[in-house]
């Protein structure tokens, strides 16, 4: 009996959250996945989709189930462990770093020490769904795809590290719970990291763009010159864990910038009536407020050529995120004589 | 317990991986061994309470890497079949050769003793109750920081010198300059003309801009 409390009732306690976590996510992409269509929809005076369900409430689902009920398709020359194994792997990493992302005080599955860089080692391995789809595919325009979004996401993790290495500096924790309190002020909503680090969020967000592969960095499925991407060859439920991958991955992304520079869960004027609106709220209404925000860019930048990309990650963001690493360092560690030297 | 079981867990895929690296036929798959290997790894390291290094080694190896290593390897176009033809003609040069390091390894390995003042000597003392990649900043940066910046200074001149031997510049690739461009103006690229019905362009545009006159 004391095994059973001491060792299997945490780890069936861990797999409900997770289970729990789950369902709420993957209802909550099916939304993001409406929204994102019904705002792309609104920027060019379309409805968007509007049969399925009242104002098309239902038509994630509807997709759902015709990829589900689809035959899927697997290429004669594809190399077909790893052809089916790249859709699971992008679909399970993206889940994976939810398992890290407090969503209120002490609404995490894993409050871990380490949670930032749990989050960036797993986006980190997201290329790897991406790199093995081109080339089990065994075919010219998704192997080419694979290769330029693989570098695509690489070089922009670069700049994505050093913007959280300077929040980092600021928060002096790799816990998401400590980050998410260490920008408590008494200014509310100018309190939170934004506002210090005004460039880095603007460099995060871009970053963020090209790491999830959305437009206007979406060289991955630049269809006028690669058909469509590293994923050509895929169809039916394979092909719909690409693109749950990419939507949980963008989840994560906007889940990340809220907690890194938008305060978590943190009301943003600390006062009465907002203090008692309960954090998940506006974790959630911060998350998609920067999903709003992807979801503009998308309908209103046009693509990215890709050396333009690289110029962009490697000579803009770089140096910039770098010289910013350099400046924040300075300014907590010698910060304080200015301030003494002004009185 | 359960700590045993995910120990056993961790180590068996690892050491199974890290067998399939050499044994799989298709170099690409030896890769996806290799990374399997790693992930499996930085569960270990997890498992001993040294979070930091696990995550490192996942962003660090496998996440660029192991990265550069499947991008080679993908795009080589070596006959891997035509070289594994030999292998058991090497067979028994290559036992040979393993058995002999192997012995020479335990030789080493089970005469090794460490001197009872060196592990006082070589290291700082382990705090407690500080997660460890604090520990770790707390060290790298203070009592063994210069060993710290010359690693970095390795690492930056090997990237300078890879960049050096690589770096082509062909006067004959077509380069744009993004300052350059931003800073046209109207004026210096478009140069507008009143079209006389019936007369075109002969007239008034003498040693114009002949792209002007598309319409």
């Amino acid at each position: 009996m004391e095994f059973f409390w001491t060792t299997l009732w945490p780890l069936i306690v861990i797999l409900a959250q997770s289970v729990l976590l789950l369902v709420i996510l993957l209802v909550a992409i099916a939304y993001i996945l409406l929204a994102d269509r019904k705002i792309w929809a609104a920027v060019q005076m379309r409805r968007g989709p509007n049969v399925v369900g009242p104002f098309g409430l239902f038509q994630s689902f509807a997709d759902l189930i015709k990829f589900a009920v689809k035959e899927p398709v697997i290429p004669a020359g594809a190399n077909k462990g790893v052809f089916l194994l790249a859709p699971l792997i992008t679909c399970v990493l993206a889940l994976a770093a939810w398992a890290v992302i407090p969503v209120n005080v002490g609404w995490a599955i894993a409050d871990i020490n380490v949670g930032v860089l749990y989050i960036f080692a797993v986006s980190s391995l997201m290329v790897y769904g991406v790199i093995m789809a081109g080339w089990a595919s065994n075919s010219k325009y998704p192997f080419l795809a694979a290769l330029r979004s693989a570098a695509q996401m690489v070089s922009y993790e670069v700049s994505i590290g050093f913007v959280i290495i300077t929040v980092l500096l600021c928060a002096g924790s790799l816990n998401l719970t400590a980050i998410v309190e260490a920008q408590n002020g008494p200014y509310g909503i100018f309190s939170w990291y934004w506002l210090p680090l005004f460039p880095m969020f603007v460099v995060f967000f871009i970053s963020a763009l090209a790491e999830t592969n959305r437009p206007p960095f979406d060289l991955v499925e630049a269809e006028s010159e690669l058909v469509a991407g590293f994923m050509v060859e895929y169809g039916s439920s394979p092909y719909m864990m690409f693109m749950l991958g990419e939507y949980v991955a963008i989840a994560t992304m906007c889940a990340m910038g809220t907690i890194l520079f938008l305060g978590g869960w943190l009301p943003p004027v600390p006062y009465a009536p907002f203090t008692w609106v309960p954090g998940v709220v506006w974790f959630v209404l911060k998350a998609f407020f920067l999903f709003f925000g992807f979801a503009m860019v998308k309908a209103i930048v046009p693509r990215y050529r890709y050396d333009q990309l690289m110029r962009l990650g490697w000579k803009v963001f770089l140096p910039l995120s770098l010289a910013m690493v350099v400046i924040v360092a300075g300014v907590l560690q010698y910060g304080h004589l200015a301030t003494a030297a002004m009185k | 317990m359960i700590a045993a079981l995910f120990f056993y867990l961790f180590a068996g895929i690892l050491v199974a991986s890290a067998f399939m690296v050499i044994a799989s036929k298709n170099p690409v798959h030896s890769v996806l061994y290799l990374i399997l290997a790693f992930v499996n790894a930085s569960g270990l390291f997890v498992m001993m309470g040294a979070e930091f290094l696990a995550m490192i080694l996942v962003v660090v190896y496998v996440g660029a890497v192991a990265v550069l290593f499947l991008f080679v390897v993908m795009m080589l176009d070596v006959d891997f079949a035509e070289l594994k033809q030999g292998v058991l003609q090497y067979l028994p040069v290559g036992i040979l050769i393993g058995g002999i390091f192997l012995a020479e390894l335990l030789l080493v390995v089970g005469s090794w003793v460490i001197g009872p003042g060196v592990p006082m000597a070589i290291t700082a003392p382990i705090p407690t109750g500080i997660p460890n990649t604090e520990a770790i900043g707390l060290v790298l940066y203070t009592r063994y920081v210069f060993f710290f910046q010359i690693s970095g200074m390795i690492l930056l001149v090997a990237m300078i010198g890879a960049i050096v031997l690589t770096l082509r510049h062909k006067d004959r690739v077509k380069r744009q300059s993004i300052l350059v461009q931003n800073a046209r103006t109207p004026e210096m690229s478009m140069h507008v003309v009143k079209v006389r019905q019936g007369q075109g362009l002969g007239s008034n545009t003498a040693g114009g801009n002949s792209t002007g006159s598309n319409p």
